[in-house]
C-alpha cells in the first residue's frame, strides 16, 4: 500500500511542479469570472422587467446549470489532457524502466498514479463546482437541488474518463491515446445530445443510437444524471432547456458506469502488468 | 531445474520474439556472484533485450532465468538489484536529491537511511554541487551520473548497467571504473553492457560475447593470454640456426628486423626460451607479451561487420 501512496504522492507533486494544476485552476477561475459577469448582467436585465419571482428563479437556475455544465466539461477535458501522458509517455521515453525495476509491483505503479489523479480531480471539481454555486447564490440567491450528489456524479464522470486514458495508455502512444479518448468522449457527448433531441423527434432509432453511444462511453450519461439531480423537478421538465430531463439515466445506468470503471481499471492493470516495457 | 546458489544470474535457453522477429535466440548464461561481468556484442545482438528479460521488463517467449536465486522479475528480489537503463531519463522536475530519495523509498529505505546515504552517493558520482538542481537543467553526462546514483543508492547486491559510460567525459569514465571496482569490493556483482571494449577489458573479470541472441564465447579475461602467449622479443645478433632451434617451443617464430615474434603454448616455457636465446649469443633487450586485445577477440568472433 505504501508503494501506491508513494506513486500517488509523486503524481501530485508532478502536477504541482509542472504547473498542470495551476493552469487548470486559472482556466477554472476564468470560467468563474465569465459566469459571474453573465449572472450579474442577467440580474440587471431582470430588474427592468415585471417577472414573477418563481419564473425568475427557474431562469436563474437554468443559468446556474450552464455554469455547472461548463465546469463538468472543463473538468473532463482537463482530466483527459493531463493524464494521457502519464503511462504512455513514460513507456515511450523509457522513464518507466527505472521505476518498474524497483521492488514494487506494476499494479502498484498504475494504481498509485490513478489515485494521484483522482485526488486532483476531486479537489478541482469540488473547488470549481462549489465556487460556481457560491457565485450564483451570492448574485441571484439560487441554489441547486442535491448539490453533493451532483458533485459526486461529476467526479465520477471525470474518474471514468481517467480510467479510459489509463486503459488506452497501456496500449497506445501519448498522441494516439489522446486522440482516441477525446474521440470517445465526443461519441459520449453525441450520444447524450441525441437522447436529448429524441425528446422532440420521437425517433426510436435516435434513442437507440444515443443509448448505444452511452454504453460505449458512459461519461455523458453521468452528467445527465447529475443535471437531473441538480435541477428542480420543474426546471427539469422544461423541454426547451438543453438540460431537460428528457431521458434520465437510471440508477442502473450509474451502476453500469461503476462496473465499466472497475473493468477498465482492472484491464489496464492486467495489460500493464503483462506488457513489455 | 533450479539455479546454482553461487550464481548471481543464470539463464537457460532464454528466447524473445517480437512478432516474427527473434531478438534473443537462445541465451544460456551463468554469472558468478561478486564479479564484474561484461556483456559484449554488436548492435542488435540482443544485449538490451536480454537485460530487460533479466529485470522482468520484458517477458521471455521461452526459456528460464534466475536472478539472485529468484525467477527473473521477482518483485522481492528487486530490492537487491540496481539498474541503469541505456540513455537514462527521469522526471525532469525533480532535483538530484529528490530523485535519489524517491528511488531509495521505492526500494524500501527509511527516511533516516536516506538522509545518511543520499549525500554519500551524490558525492560518489560527483553531483554534490548540483544536488538541488532540477534534472531539466542537466547535461547528458550529468543525467548519466544521477542514473548511476539511483542504481546504487540502496546498495544492491546486483547492478545492471546498460552502457554506463555513454555521454561521459574521460573523468566520468574513470569515475565509473572506480565505482565498479568499489562495488565489487563490497561484494556486489556487476553486469555491464558496453560497446567500449577497452573499458570492459580494464574492468571486467569475465566476459560473454553475444551474437544473434546467443552466447558465442564466454571466458575469464585472464584466459585471453594465459593459456597461449604471444611474445615480441627485442633482439640483436640472431643466427639462422638459433631461429631454427626455437622449433622446440614454437612453430611460429619469425624475425622482423630486430623483433623476434612467436607464440608459445604456455607462459611456463618463456624463461627457458630466453635462456636458450642468451646461450646462443643473442642480445635480448626486452621481452614483451603481445596481448591479444579484446577487440581482436571480438572481431574474430563476430566476423566482418555485416552492416545494420
Amino acid at each position: 500500500m505504501s508503494a501506491v501512496l508513494l506513486m500517488a504522492g509523486v503524481t501530485l507533486r508532478e502536477a504541482a511542479r509542472r504547473r498542470i494544476l495551476w493552469t487548470a485552476l486559472v482556466a477554472g477561475g476564468l470560467l468563474l469570472v465569465v459566469f459571474a459577469v453573465a449572472m450579474h448582467l442577467q440580474v440587471l436585465e431582470f430588474q427592468g422587467r415585471a417577472m414573477s419571482p418563481f419564473v425568475r428563479y427557474q431562469v436563474e437556475s437554468g443559468m446556474l446549470m450552464i455554469g455547472l455544465y461548463t465546469c463538468a466539461l472543463l473538468a473532463v477535458v482537463l482530466t483527459i489532457l493531463t493524464s494521457i501522458d502519464t503511462l504512455a509517455g513514460e513507456i515511450d521515453s523509457g522513464t518507466i524502466q527505472a521505476i518498474a525495476t524497483k521492488p514494487i509491483a506494476r499494479w502498484q505503479i498504475l494504481l498509485g498514479k490513478f489515485v494521484g489523479f483522482v485526488v486532483m480531480i476531486v479537489g478541482f471539481v469540488l473547488l470549481t463546482f462549489f465556487a460556481t454555486i457560491w457565485v450564483a447564490h451570492a448574485i441571484t440567491g439560487v441554489f441547486p437541488e442535491h448539490a453533493v450528489r451532483g458533485a459526486l456524479l461529476i467526479i465520477f464522470e471525470c474518474v471514468l474518463a481517467l480510467s479510459l486514458t489509463f486503459l488506452l495508455g497501456t496500449w497506445f502512444s501519448t498522441l494516439t491515446n489522446g486522440v482516441l479518448v477525446l474521440g470517445l468522449q465526443g461519441v459520449a457527448l453525441m450520444g447524450g445530445w441525441l437522447e436529448q433531441v429524441s425528446g422532440f423527434s420521437q425517433s426510436a432509432h435516435i434513442v437507440t443510437l444515443g443509448v448505444v453511444s452511452s454504453l460505449i462511453v458512459p461519461t455523458e450519461a453521468l452528467w445527465r444524471r447529475a443535471a437531473y439531480e441538480l435541477q428542480t423537478p420543474l426546471a427539469g421538465s422544461l423541454s426547451f432547456s438543453p438540460f431537460a430531463n428528457v431521458s434520465i439515466p437510471s440508477a442502473t445506468a450509474v451502476l453500469y458506469a461503476a462496473v465499466y470503471l472497475a473493468v477498465a481499471v482492472a484491464v489496464a492493470i492486467r495489460h500493464f502488468g503483462q506488457r513489455d516495457l | 531445474m533450479s539455479p546454482r546458489p553461487e550464481s548471481a544470474i543464470e539463464t537457460r535457453e532464454l528466447r524473445k520474439e517480437f512478432g516474427s522477429q527473434v531478438a534473443v535466440r537462445s541465451l544460456s548464461l551463468t554469472v558468478p556472484r561478486g564479479e564484474i561481468f561484461g556483456f559484449l556484442g554488436p548492435n542488435g545482438a540482443g544485449k538490451s533485450t536480454s537485460i530487460k528479460m533479466l529485470l522482468g521488463l520484458v517477458r521471455p517467449t521461452s526459456g528460464a532465468a534466475w536472478v539472485l536465486g529468484a525467477p527473473a522479475g521477482d518483485v522481492e528480489a528487486r530490492r537487491q538489484i540496481g539498474f541503469l537503463p541505456e540513455d537514462f531519463r527521469f522526471y525532469s522536475w525533480l532535483t538530484a536529491t529528490e530523485v535519489l530519495r524517491l528511488h531509495g523509498r521505492l526500494c524500501g529505505m527509511s527516511a533516516a537511511q536516506l538522509r545518511a546515504r543520499v549525500p554519500d552517493v551524490l558525492e560518489t558520482v560527483g553531483l554534490t554541487p548540483h544536488r538541488n538542481r532540477a534534472l531539466r537543467g542537466f547535461s547528458k553526462g550529468m543525467l548519466q551520473r544521477i542514473g548511476l546514483a539511483q542504481a546504487l543508492v540502496h546498495e544492491p547486491q546486483l547492478i545492471f548497467l546498460d552502457e554506463p559510460t555513454s555521454g561521459l567525459d574521460p573523468m566520468g569514465r574513470r569515475m565509473v571504473r572506480d565505482i565498479l571496482r568499489a562495488e565489487r569490493g563490497r561484494g556486489a556483482t556487476v553486469f555491464l553492457n558496453s560497446h567500449l571494449l577497452s573499458e570492459i577489458e580494464i574492468t571486467c573479470d569475465r566476459v560473454a560475447f553475444i551474437r544473434d541472441g546467443e552466447v558465442v564465447e564466454s571466458r575469464e579475461l585472464g584466459d585471453v593470454w594465459q593459456d597461449e602467449i604471444s611474445l615480441v622479443v627485442h633482439v640483436r645478433h640472431v643466427a639462422p640456426d638459433t631461429l631454427a632451434g626455437l622449433a622446440r617451443w614454437t612453430s611460429t617464430a619469425r624475425l622482423d628486423v630486430d623483433q623476434l615474434r612467436f607464440t608459445v603454448s604456455t607462459e611456463r616455457v618463456v624463461p627457458e626460451v630466453v635462456r636458450y636465446l642468451v646461450h646462443q649469443g643473442v642480445d635480448v633487450s626486452r621481452v614483451v607479451p603481445d596481448r591479444t586485445s579484446l577487440e581482436d577477440v571480438f572481431m574474430t568472433l563476430m566476423g566482418e561487420d555485416p552492416g545494420l
